[in-house]
């Protein structure tokens, strides 16, 4: 301990002795460390906020179909199980949420247009708690119950099939006997969503009235469920997996939804490579810097190498000295980063870019998520890297023949 | 009496340019514990090459080193570094003191590495600043002392541990006549009241008349080796 406590105040003065080097090389690695975090959490609330929409457009973090039902989502591949026996297997369950819902594809068609859309028959109360929809920004109104005649569309479907409130549409599909199953409904209301491309895809109607027009007494297309974290979804899809049998598939989101699984996995792996980009061009600098300040100081290493420390403590000075710099560097880079991206928590508009971002799942307004895991992982990444870049000089330091380098002029 | 210094056919070469340069040219000696040696020669007689060997610095190309019943001439790095901490003091001819370190710092340095406990350090270090003449330089950096001061501390810094052998280079170079006699005062009360082995390499004639032994050095050999009565 003793002997940690000299080589850290060595380490230390050392470090300022050239206050000016240290300052120039602590603010790149602020920066650095400053620009990995900022970056991870804009992408980190980017990757959230579209795999939170993804999931409540699927909707759920663990769902159950037809075994056949996610290579086929047709009329034909429903769970058979009605409103009682879901009540009494998932009800008293424990989870967050979980909703059945049909969902099939169908075609609507107001007085002018037509359009492909996937049909969602719901229950609004079950469904409250993890649609996409807020149900009190709707326009006009929601759907009141699993047994309303009417239907929610979403605005720019609206918009496309040049409807609205009021007006009546036509939805088709097919019967489990491949009948054409038709209805009109009256537009009640027109949500909105974060995205573009969700208020063109479903036409929502009572999940009751849904099941009557489709023929299909009262099976489902699926079973929804929803833990406490997207990103850990294995204790709700057990509990799920515990309570079904073979007669259905259980699946993750990211089974269900392998765009999005595929990006998640894609966007942690990108942060770790940006943030390993940051650190290269850190380490040029780092590398150099403590070289510089080796090759200074190769006469007093030789003096400290005569006066008995061994070149083990050599290594060590000059490695403390290393993380020094980069435990100071990191801490400033991490409160600027908080700085920064707390007040912008409350959202960034990106709308000028909007439609490029809505390409691949994004919203026009991004809200930078700071997850301490990412700083944790930024700064653990930096340390041992860091560590590993300092190696080399500090090994060479302790190389030093006290004879050769006490006379180094 | 026991042996402190042994060395046997000591050779080392250099290589200056195109011209083998012969640093030790089997030198052989023996030094008791409790001596005080005074090495003498003309510049690039072999003196620091002949106090480095001893003090594990450089290793010589043939020939033993015995220190205190110990072969160091065939030790690695790490028990070359235990030997010099525990049992050598040394006084450099330039101050080579730590400049990021204050004066108490660097007279502690060693105790610090040994593992001494704060408490006794900072009770060692005073006493021996105190000693030296520099009371109240304690919080100085060396940037802000003067080369005697500096050279003081550097003394402090080799004896205040109370090694057995202390090996200084030219120690009185950059000092006054007056430093250069406390200096050697003290070098002479750590001799006769702690029997600590003193090898000293000058050119200066007010030194050798406090050593005990007069070594001559010529060309990397010793051509002349007597006793003498201290001043």
């Amino acid at each position: 301990m003793q002997l940690f406590v000299v080589l850290s105040r060595l380490a230390w003065r050392y470090l300022w002795r050239n206050h000016r080097r240290t300052i120039v090389m602590l603010s790149a690695i602020a920066v650095g460390a400053w620009a990995m975090i900022f970056m991870n959490a804009l992408t980190r609330g980017m990757v959230d906020q579209m795999i939170a929409d993804g999931i409540s457009v699927v909707p759920g973090h663990v769902q159950i179909h037809d075994p056949a039902y996610l290579d086929d989502p047709s009329i034909n591949n429903l769970v058979a199980l009605g409103d009682a026996e879901l009540d009494a297997r998932f009800k008293d369950a424990g989870f967050v949420a979980w909703a059945s819902r049909v969902r099939v594809p169908a075609v609507i068609t107001s007085e002018r247009e037509s359009r492909g859309v996937t049909l969602l028959g719901i229950d609004p109360e079950a469904e409250r708690s993890f649609s996409f929809i807020d149900y009190e920004a709707v326009d006009g109104r929601f759907l009141e119950g699993p047994d309303d005649k009417g239907i929610v569309l979403g605005a720019k479907l609206a918009n496309t099939l040049e409807t609205r409130v009021g007006k009546r549409v036509v939805l088709m599909s097919q019967d489990p006997e491949n009948e054409i199953a038709d209805r009109g409904f009256r537009v009640v209301g027109l949500y909105h969503a974060e995205m573009e491309a969700t208020e063109e895809a479903y036409a929502v109607v009572g999940k009751r009235t849904a099941q009557k027009m489709l023929r299909i007494g009262d099976a489902v297309s699926e079973v929804a469920f929803v833990g406490d974290d997207y990103r850990d979804v294995e204790p709700v899809y057990n509990k799920v997996a515990e309570l079904v049998d073979a007669s259905v598939k259980v699946s993750r989101w990211t089974e269900v939804d392998t765009y999005l699984g595929s990006m998640l996995g894609m966007m942690d792996g990108f942060l770790l490579i940006w943030v390993i980009v940051i650190f290269l061009a850190l380490s040029f600098g780092l590398v150099n810097t403590l070289v510089m300040a080796v090759f200074e100081r190769i006469r007093e290493i030789g003096l400290m190498l005569a006066l008995g420390m061994k070149p083990a403590m050599i290594l060590g000075q000059i490695l403390i000295e290393s993380m020094m710099l980069l435990g100071v560097g990191l801490l400033i880079g991490d409160l600027l980063a908080w700085a920064t991206i707390k007040p912008l928590e409350g959202g960034i508009d990106i709308s000028i870019v909007a439609k490029g971002m809505e390409m691949f799942g994004a919203a026009s307004v991004l809200y930078p998520n700071l997850d301490i895991d990412d700083v944790i992982l930024s700064n653990v990444v930096v340390m041992i890297l860091g560590f590993l870049a300092s190696l080399s000089p500090a090994w060479r330091a302790s190389r030093y023949e006290p004879v050769e380098a006490i006379t180094k002029v | 009496m026991m042996t402190a210094v042994r060395c046997i056919d000591l050779c080392k070469t250099y290589r200056q340019g195109d011209q083998d340069i012969k640093a030790l040219d089997h030198l052989s000696v023996d030094i008791e514990k409790g001596e005080f040696v005074c090495l003498m020669s003309p510049s690039g007689g072999g003196k620091t090459t002949f106090l480095n060997a001893i003090g594990g610095l450089d290793i010589p190309d043939s020939g033993e080193v015995w220190i205190a019943g110990e072969r160091i001439d065939q030790m690695s790095k790490g028990e070359l570094a235990d030997l010099r901490l525990a049992n050598i003091g040394f006084v450099f001819q330039a101050y080579n003191l730590i400049p990021v370190l204050t004066a108490q710092e660097n007279v502690e340095f060693v105790m610090q590495v040994q593992g001494v406990p704060a408490a006794e350090r900072h009770e060692k270090s005073y006493a021996i600043l105190e000693e030296v003449g520099l009371k109240g330089l304690e919080s100085r950096r060396p940037a802000e002392m003067s080369g005697g001061q500096q050279q003081r501390v550097a003394v402090a810094r080799a004896i205040v541990s109370r090694p057995e052998l202390v090996l200084a280079d030219e120690p009185t170079a950059n000092l006054d006549s007056k430093t250069s006699q406390e200096l050697m005062e003290l070098f002479t009360e750590l001799n006769e009241h702690h029997n600590t082995t003193f090898i000293i390499a000058t050119h200066d004639q007010r030194v050798q008349k406090y050593a005990k032994r007069l070594v001559r050095m010529l060309d990397g050999r010793i051509v002349d080796d007597v006793e003498q009565h201290a001043a």
